[in-house]
C-alpha cells in the first residue's frame, strides 16, 4: 500500500435497478434479434404456435423494459 | 431423454448471466468494507430491494418445477403453498414481529434468542439452522445438476462445480449485498424467461376459460372438496391445510427462518423492514400465474392427445418435474430457450447464495463469536464470514455427493423444515408476546419440540406407528403427514415450553425492554401517509388474498 497517496472519494454505489436493465436490456435485444434473424432469413423453428414469433415480441418487450430501467438509473 | 436442445444464441444468454454474477461481486467487492457491509448489505435497502430479495430467496428453481409439477399431479391445491401457506405468515411477520427483530439490532435469529432468552438456547438454534442451511444447500445442488443432466444432457460434475464456484466467488467477495443483487435479477429473469409459458399456453388452449374446462373439476378447487380427504388428491382436510400448512409450517418459515428474515434485516430502518414481507407478499400471490397455471396447461395438454404433448417417464413412471422443462420446449425457439434455460439456473444459483449468506452469518456470530472466540474484532469477524463462505460450499458439494449416492436423502427436504422451524414458531410466539417464558423453558420447550418431530418422522418411515395417529385420518399423503406432523411438534414446543417456564426463573423485565410486547413502548414517530403505512398495504393484501380464496373456492 502507498502511504502518500490520498484516499480517493468513492464513486457513488449504482442502484441495483441499473444492473436488472443492464440484464434485461443486453438479453431482450439478443432474443429479439434472434426472433428478426429467423424471420428475415426464413429460419423455421418447429415449437409450437412458431408462427406469432414469441422471440421477437417478448424479446422486444424485454428490451424496452430494461431500457427504462437502467436509462433511468444510470 | 434429453427434453431441451440449445443453440448458439442460447449458450450466449448463459454465458452472459454468468458474466454478470461474477462481474457483480467483482463490482460490490468495494463497496463491502465493514462487517455490516457484508453480513447484512450494509442495512441500507429500500423496502422493494428488500422485499424482492425476501420473495426471491425463497423462489427457487425447485420449487419452480416441483411446483409446476406437483400442479399437474395435485391440481389447484397447490395453490395453497402460495396464498394460505404464505401471505398470513408474511403479513403477521411485517406487522407484528419486526418491530422486535429490527429495533433490537441483532444481527440473526439466534442473536434473537440470546437477548431474550439465553446463550445456550442461541447455540441450539444457531446449530440446528446451519446444519439444516447446508444440508439444503448441499441437496438443491445435486438437485440442480440433476435437473440440468436430465433436461439439458449436461455433465453432472460440470454443472455443478461451474455454479458452486460461481456462488462461492461472489459471495465471498461481497456477501449478502451481492445475495441480494443477484436474488433481484433472478427475480425478473423467473418472470421475463418463464411467465411467456402460461402466455403461450394460454393462446394455445384458446383461454383460460378452456384450459379449466379441460381438467377434472376437482383439480380447480381450493377448498370445497377438503372436507373429505378422499375428494382431493392431496389426501387431506381442510384442518391439516389450516393448522399444518397456514399456521406452523407458513408462519415457522416465513417468520422465523433466518434465510428470509436477513433480508428484512438488510432494510433501511424501521418501517422499511416491515414493509418487506407485506410487499413480496404481493409478488408471492402472483407466483401461481407461472407454475398452478403452468401445472393446469401441461395437464390440458396431455389429456388432449392431438396436442402430442407428453411428459418424460423414469423407469415407466411419469417425472412430474418435467413439466415446465416440457413446456419450454413446446413453446420457445431460439433465444427464448436460453432465456428460459437462463431462469431456472439463476433461480438455482440465487436459491445457493441465499443459503450460504445466511450460513456464514449464523456460523461467524452464533457459533463463532458465540462459543469459540469472544473477543473477535470487526476485522476477525469478516474475515471469518468469507472462510465461511467457502467452507458452506465445500460442505454443500460434499453433500450433494452424498445425494447422489443416497438419492431417497431429497425426500427428506420437506421433513427438514418440519423439525427445525415448527418448534421454532412456538418459541419466537411466546418469547415475543409472554413475558413470563423462562431460558429454561425456551431451551427445553425447543429441544422437545425438535426431537418429538423428528421422532414422529422416525416412527412413520419406519412403520413403528401407523400414520393416521398422526393424521386422524383413515387416508394420507406424504405431504398430509409432514402438515399434521409440523402442528404437533409445534404444539409440543409450546405445551412444554408454557409448563417448565411454570417452575423456572425467569429474566427481569428491565432486560426484556424491546424484545417483548408489552414491556415495549410504543414509539410514536412522525404522522406518516396513509399509502407509507405498513398497516393499509398489509390490509390490502388481505383482501386480494381473501378474494382469490374465495374466487377459487
Amino acid at each position: 500500500m502507498n502511504d502518500r497517496t490520498e484516499p480517493r472519494e468513492q464513486k457513488k454505489m449504482k442502484p441495483i435497478w441499473y444492473f436488472v436493465g443492464l440484464v434485461l436490456l443486453t438479453m431482450g435485444v439478443l432474443v429479439f434479434l434472434t426472433g428478426i434473424f429467423m424471420l428475415v432469413f426464413g429460419v423455421k423453428s418447429t415449437t409450437a404456435l412458431a408462427s406469432l414469433h414469441p422471440n421477437i415480441w417478448w424479446g422486444a418487450i424485454m428490451a424496452v423494459a430494461g431500457a427504462v430501467f437502467f436509462f433511468k438509473n444510470r | 431423454m434429453q427434453a431441451i436442445g440449445l443453440t448458439f444464441i442460447d449458450w450466449l444468454i448463459i454465458a452472459i448471466y454468468f458474466g454478470f454474477v461474477l462481474g457483480i461481486g467483482f463490482y460490490l467487492r468495494s463497496y463491502t468494507k465493514t462487517e455490516d457491509d457484508f453480513f447484512l448489505a450494509g442495512r441500507k435497502n429500500t423496502s422493494w430491494v428488500a422485499g424482492l430479495a425476501f420473495l426471491s430467496a425463497n423462489l427457487g428453481a425447485l420449487e419452480l418445477l416441483g411446483m409446476t409439477g406437483n400442479t399437474y399431479k395435485y391440481g389447484m391445491y397447490v395453490a395453497h403453498f402460495y396464498w394460505i401457506g404464505a401471505v398470513p405468515a408474511m403479513l403477521f411477520l411485517g406487522i407484528y414481529m419486526m418491530p422486535f427483530y429490527y429495533s433490537s439490532r441483532i444481527k440473526s435469529i439466534p442473536g434473537y434468542l440470546k437477548l431474550r432468552f439465553d446463550e445456550k438456547t442461541r447455540v441450539l438454534n444457531g446449530v440446528s439452522f446451519g446444519v439444516m442451511t447446508l444440508l439444503v444447500s448441499g441437496i438443491n445442488l445435486y438437485a440442480m445438476a440433476l435437473v440440468l443432466h436430465t433436461f439439458l444432457g449436461w455433465n453432472w460434475d460440470v454443472s455443478m462445480w461451474a455454479s458452486a464456484l460461481t456462488v462461492a466467488l461472489y459471495v465471498t467477495l461481497s456477501g449478502l449485498m451481492s445475495a441480494i443483487f443477484t436474488e433481484i435479477i433472478q427475480f425478473f429473469l423467473i418472470w421475463f424467461g418463464l411467465f411467456l409459458v402460461s402466455i403461450l399456453g394460454i393462446i394455445d388452449i384458446g383461454g383460460v376459460n378452456e384450459v379449466f374446462s379441460r381438467i377434472p373439476e376437482a383439480f380447480s378447487k381450493l377448498w370445497s372438496t377438503s372436507g373429505d380427504p378422499t375428494q382431493n388428491g392431496m389426501m387431506i382436510t381442510w384442518g391439516g391445510i389450516v393448522l399444518g400448512l397456514g399456521f406452523v409450517l407458513s408462519f415457522g418459515y416465513w417468520t422465523t427462518d433466518f434465510l428470509v428474515v436477513q433480508r428484512a434485516l438488510s432494510a433501511k430502518d424501521l418501517r422499511s423492514a416491515r414493509m418487506t414481507p407485506i410487499l413480496a407478499s404481493f409478488f408471492k400471490m402472483a407466483v401461481p400465474f407461472i407454475v398452478i397455471l403452468g401445472g393446469l396447461i401441461a395437464l390440458a395438454l396431455a389429456r388432449d392427445p392431438g396436442t402430442g404433448f407428453t411428459l418424460l417417464q423414469d423407469g415407466g413412471k411419469i417425472n412430474y418435474d418435467s413439466a415446465l422443462p416440457m413446456l419450454i420446449a413446446r413453446y420457445y425457439p431460439p433465444g427464448l430457450i436460453g432465456l428460459g434455460v437462463t431462469a431456472l439456473l439463476a433461480g438455482f444459483m440465487a436459491g445457493q447464495a441465499g443459503n450460504i449468506s445466511a450460513f456464514n452469518t449464523v456460523w461467524t456470530y452464533d457459533i463463532y463469536h458465540s462459543v469459540f472466540n469472544k473477543k473477535a474484532s470487526p476485522q476477525n469477524l469478516l474475515w471469518m464470514g468469507r472462510a465461511a463462505t467457502l467452507a458452506g460450499i465445500v460442505i454443500s458439494v460434499g453433500t450433494a455427493y452424498w445425494a447422489k449416492s443416497f438419492p431417497s436423502i431429497m425426500d427428506y427436504m420437506q421433513a427438514i423444515f418440519s423439525w427445525v422451524n415448527a418448534p421454532l414458531f412456538a418459541t419466537m410466539l411466546l418469547g415475543m408476546f409472554v413475558k413470563w417464558i423462562t431460558p429454561n423453558g425456551a431451551f427445553w420447550g425447543l429441544i422437545t419440540g425438535m426431537g418429538s418431530s423428528f421422532t414422529m418422522f422416525l416412527a412413520v418411515k419406519f412403520s413403528w406407528i401407523d400414520p393416521r395417529f398422526i393424521t386422524m385420518s383413515s387416508v394420507q399423503s406424504d405431504m398430509a403427514v409432514n402438515f399434521w406432523r409440523a402442528w404437533w411438534a409445534w404444539l409440543i414446543c409450546f405445551g412444554v415450553t408454557i409448563a417448565i417456564s411454570l417452575f423456572t426463573k425467569k429474566k427481569p423485565d428491565e432486560e426484556l425492554v424491546g424484545l417483548v410486547k408489552g414491556l415495549t413502548p410504543k414509539t410514536l414517530g412522525q404522522p406518516v401517509p396513509l399509502l407509507r403505512r405498513p398497516a393499509f398495504w398489509a390490509v390490502l393484501s388481505l383482501i386480494i388474498f381473501l378474494a382469490l380464496n374465495i374466487w377459487f373456492w
